[in-house]
């Protein structure tokens, strides 16, 4: 994956001072256009991995390069105005508008106040929310909707690269659903570079165009959701990927009325 | 009553005045040092937990007691200044209140400003970071507006704690809305102590209220709540200052001790000096060594005390010379060493004295300190707040051998009270108080001449030593004022029915002794 829009070579990271690591040497690079979800248990280093992209965390060894250049060299609030990211929580600013959420990225490039109001009303359309939300605060809006709304801010500045770690996590599953595909669309059309971190398998696979599982801190499998199913050399990955098929039959043969228990 | 309150009122402007430029400033200080000490610390726990520490036990410390303990502190700084610069600090009035109240203040703004920035939701600080907002720009647009409520929170309760310890200031030489109270606690002028109440209340509610609106204005991020409350913060504090723009030149600042005949004389000195178009200043309710140090820094400019008090207190004499000797004496040493001018006598004395009531005198056949002796062994003896750690009572207890069963301080107005329900049997009068005669009281002689004479004298700062419009203004009171008019206009103030404030018994003074 030489050459790709990221690039992480050999990065590390401890929490507590180099007893255990979070992140062991973890090389991984994402091609421009790609799609790439990194899966794991909890406390596998899959966040960690994903905040070492912009600098949220700084990595121990290795190096990062993004677009080509090594992250590092960048001032870390200069590289992150440049990438997208969607976070856990949400975390919107609970003291400013939906509009100046959504908004913040470009008012700290310096872009000039009416720029920044098209650019808000353009992201509001984008993700699917009434123009009139723009004035409302982000309390008087669903789970869903804060969502789009942590979306749209991801996107104001026009980066080519969006993170997202858990971002659907916390809704209900029909809105999942719905974001999730709704978010997959988008990068399509805009063209997007998305490293997004899930704990849902099935998630991954219906989004991400390649899946990297982590365990532990290591990088354990990496490829397109089919070839890990079928190609990998770990049982424990290939149980991992099958699970949401294996789901899928149980839930298939239940509503079928062939389950067990209707015998 | 009406009589009263239509005097409390007149003192309004300036007292309130005072108040709020005091209680304005310490809070402001507060906040200028506290705001940022709590960023500090909400950053970093090896600040918090000191300063917090600090803030709190500063708490602990009483009002009153914290604002006295800044009076030798700055003397002790000034002393060193002026070794160092060659400059002066004034070590009482508003400078010791600003100190005390500064700190006063800060606890409860230091508590809620790191409350409110250490309580901030950690997904919210990890998007400003994630949207590629820098340390200053975090600090700014996310950390102080989201903080902000809390923090405001914590600047009402220092804005209610403020201007009602500022009250405490007045002890210090510091005017305040505590003149009414402090003065009104020593006359026994209960309308005074509820008018100066209900006057530092209604500021504190005021305040509050205004700080309220800014709070609200900061919670629901509504531009106009947060500057009305401001506007009318800074409207009402330029309308309680308005009465010093007028005032132009410096201020006679006319000191009195804390009780009745100070207020009335500082009373009489002020209004003599009003009619030539000076402007004057009051400090109100000092200790005795107090106003003398006061003096003698010229932190005052003029007040009454007392031969016998100057003698032993301030030259630390223990020997009784004759009258005329221990005046000559006092004039020539106050002038050599504080540069103090004794402009004179006023005309009578005011010595302290033991006091019975006559029926227990009579009953005990006492009439000498000597004749306490044998029966002190049974007695309680009340002393004002000052009387049992003066010289003067160790040069009785030492002339005499005295030794009660028990001694008791007491406010001087509240020592009439004990005499007279029985709980003290002695007391330290002041023989010019107008009380002895109307409480029927027995003054003991003291055939050792173990206390000194107490002439009334006039003093005048250094500062003011040369100054011509004060001496002229001044002199026609020397030797003018005798015991029978003192105690008179003291005893309106002092009793209980009919009761006058000091300024109407000021009035009736200057008539009663031909000053106009």
């Amino acid at each position: 994956m030489g050459g790709g829009i990221i690039e992480l070579q050999d990065v590390g990271k401890s929490f507590d001072g180099g007893r255990s690591q979070a992140v062991d040497g973890v090389s991984l690079g994402v091609a421009e256009g790609e799609f790439l979800a990194l899966v794991g248990a909890s406390g596998s280093g899959k966040t960690t991995t994903l905040k070492m992209i912009n600098r949220l965390v700084q990595p121990d060894r290795g190096q990062v390069l993004v677009e080509g250049a090594p992250a590092g060299g960048l001032a870390a609030p200069e590289l992150r105005r440049r990438i997208g990211y969607v976070f856990q929580g949400v975390g919107l600013f609970p003291h400013l508008s939906v509009a100046e959420n959504i908004g913040i990225t470009p008012s700290l490039l310096g872009w000039s106040r009416s720029d920044v109001q098209a650019r808000t009303l353009e992201l509001l359309d984008l993700v699917g929310l009434p123009r009139g939300y723009g004035q409302r605060p982000p309390s008087a809006l669903s789970g869903g909707e804060r969502q789009r709304v942590g979306v749209a801010r991801a996107l104001a500045a026009r980066p080519r690269i969006v993170l997202m770690d858990e971002p659907f996590g916390a809704l209900d599953p029909v809105t999942r659903d719905t974001l999730g595909g709704a978010y997959r669309e988008l990068h399509e059309r805009l063209g997007l570079t998305t490293v997004m971190v899930t704990h849902d398998m099935q998630e991954a696979i219906l989004l991400a165009d390649r899946i990297a599982v982590m365990r532990q801190g290591r990088l354990i499998a990496l490829g397109a959701p089919g070839e890990l199913v079928s190609g990998s050399a770990d049982p424990a990955v290939r149980a991992l990927m099958d699970m949401p098929r294996r789901q899928a039959e149980r839930v298939r043969s239940r509503l079928g009325g062939e389950g067990p228990g209707h015998g | 009553m009406d009589d009263r309150f239509a005097a409390a009122w007149r003192l309004l402007p300036g007292y309130l005045g005072q108040h709020v430029l005091l209680s304005a400033a310490a809070l402001a200080l507060g906040l200028v040092i506290s705001l940022p000490l709590a960023l500090l610390a909400a950053r970093s726990p090896r600040v918090r937990w000191p300063a917090l520490a600090i803030a709190s036990l500063i708490q602990t410390i009483p009002g009153l007691a914290l604002l006295a303990l800044f009076y030798p502190l700055l003397l002790a700084i000034s002393s060193l200044t002026v070794r160092a610069f060659g400059l002066a600090i004034p070590a009482l009035g508003f400078l010791p209140s600003l100190s005390a109240l500064t700190l006063y203040s800060m606890l409860p703004i230091l508590r809620n400003g790191v409350a409110g920035l250490t309580g901030l939701d950690p997904a919210v600080l990890e998007a400003a970071d994630g949207v590629g907002m820098t340390a200053g720009q975090k600090l700014w647009r996310v950390e102080i507006p989201l903080a902000a409520p809390v923090a405001m929170a914590g600047v009402r309760t220092a804005a209610v704690w403020t201007i009602g310890a500022a009250t405490l200031s007045t002890p210090v030489g510091q005017t305040s809305l505590g003149n009414y109270i402090f003065s009104g606690l020593q006359t026994e002028n209960w309308v005074y102590v509820l008018f100066g109440c209900v006057a530092a209340a209604g500021l504190a509610l005021i305040v509050d209220q205004l700080l309220g609106l800014i709070e609200a204005g900061a919670a629901r991020r509504d531009g106009r709540r947060m500057l009305a409350g401001a506007a009318g913060l800074v409207l009402g504090t330029l309308a309680a200052l308005a009465p010093f723009a007028e005032a132009g030149g410096p201020a006679y600042v006319i000191g009195a001790k804390n009780f009745s005949e100070q207020f009335i004389l500082a009373d009489v000195i002020g209004d003599q000096l009003k009619k030539t178009g000076a402007r004057v200043a009051d400090k109100d309710g000092l200790g005795s060594a107090v106003a003398f140090r006061a003096l003698a820094s010229s932190d005052l400019d003029v007040y009454v005390d007392y031969t016998g008090t100057l003698w032993t207190n301030v030259l630390h004499r223990t020997d009784s010379p004759p009258r005329q000797q221990m005046l000559a004496e006092l004039t020539q040493q106050l002038k050599a060493r504080y540069g103090v001018v004794v402009l004179g006598p006023l005309g009578f004395e005011n010595a302290y004295a033991l006091a019975m009531t006559a029926a227990r005198a009579h009953a005990l056949g006492v009439r000498s300190i000597q004749d306490l002796v044998p029966v002190a062994g049974q007695l309680t003896l009340g002393g004002d707040l000052e009387f049992l750690s003066r010289p003067e009572w160790a040069a009785i207890r030492s002339a005499y051998g005295l030794s009660f069963k028990a001694q008791r301080s007491y406010n001087p107005t509240f020592m009439y009270r004990a005499l007279e329900d029985g709980e003290a049997d002695v007391i330290s009068a002041f023989s010019s108080d107008g009380r002895i005669a109307a409480d029927h009281l027995v003054v003991l002689t003291d055939p050792r001449h173990a206390i000194p004479d107490y002439d009334a004298v006039l003093l005048i700062s250094p500062k003011r030593a040369g100054d011509l419009r004060l001496r002229q203004v001044l002199l026609p009171l020397i030797g003018r004022i005798d015991v029978g008019h003192m105690r008179q206009a003291n005893f309106m103030v002092d009793r209980d029915a009919d009761k006058q404030p000091p300024e109407q018994a000021a009035r009736w003074l200057e008539a009663a002794v031909g000053l106009n």
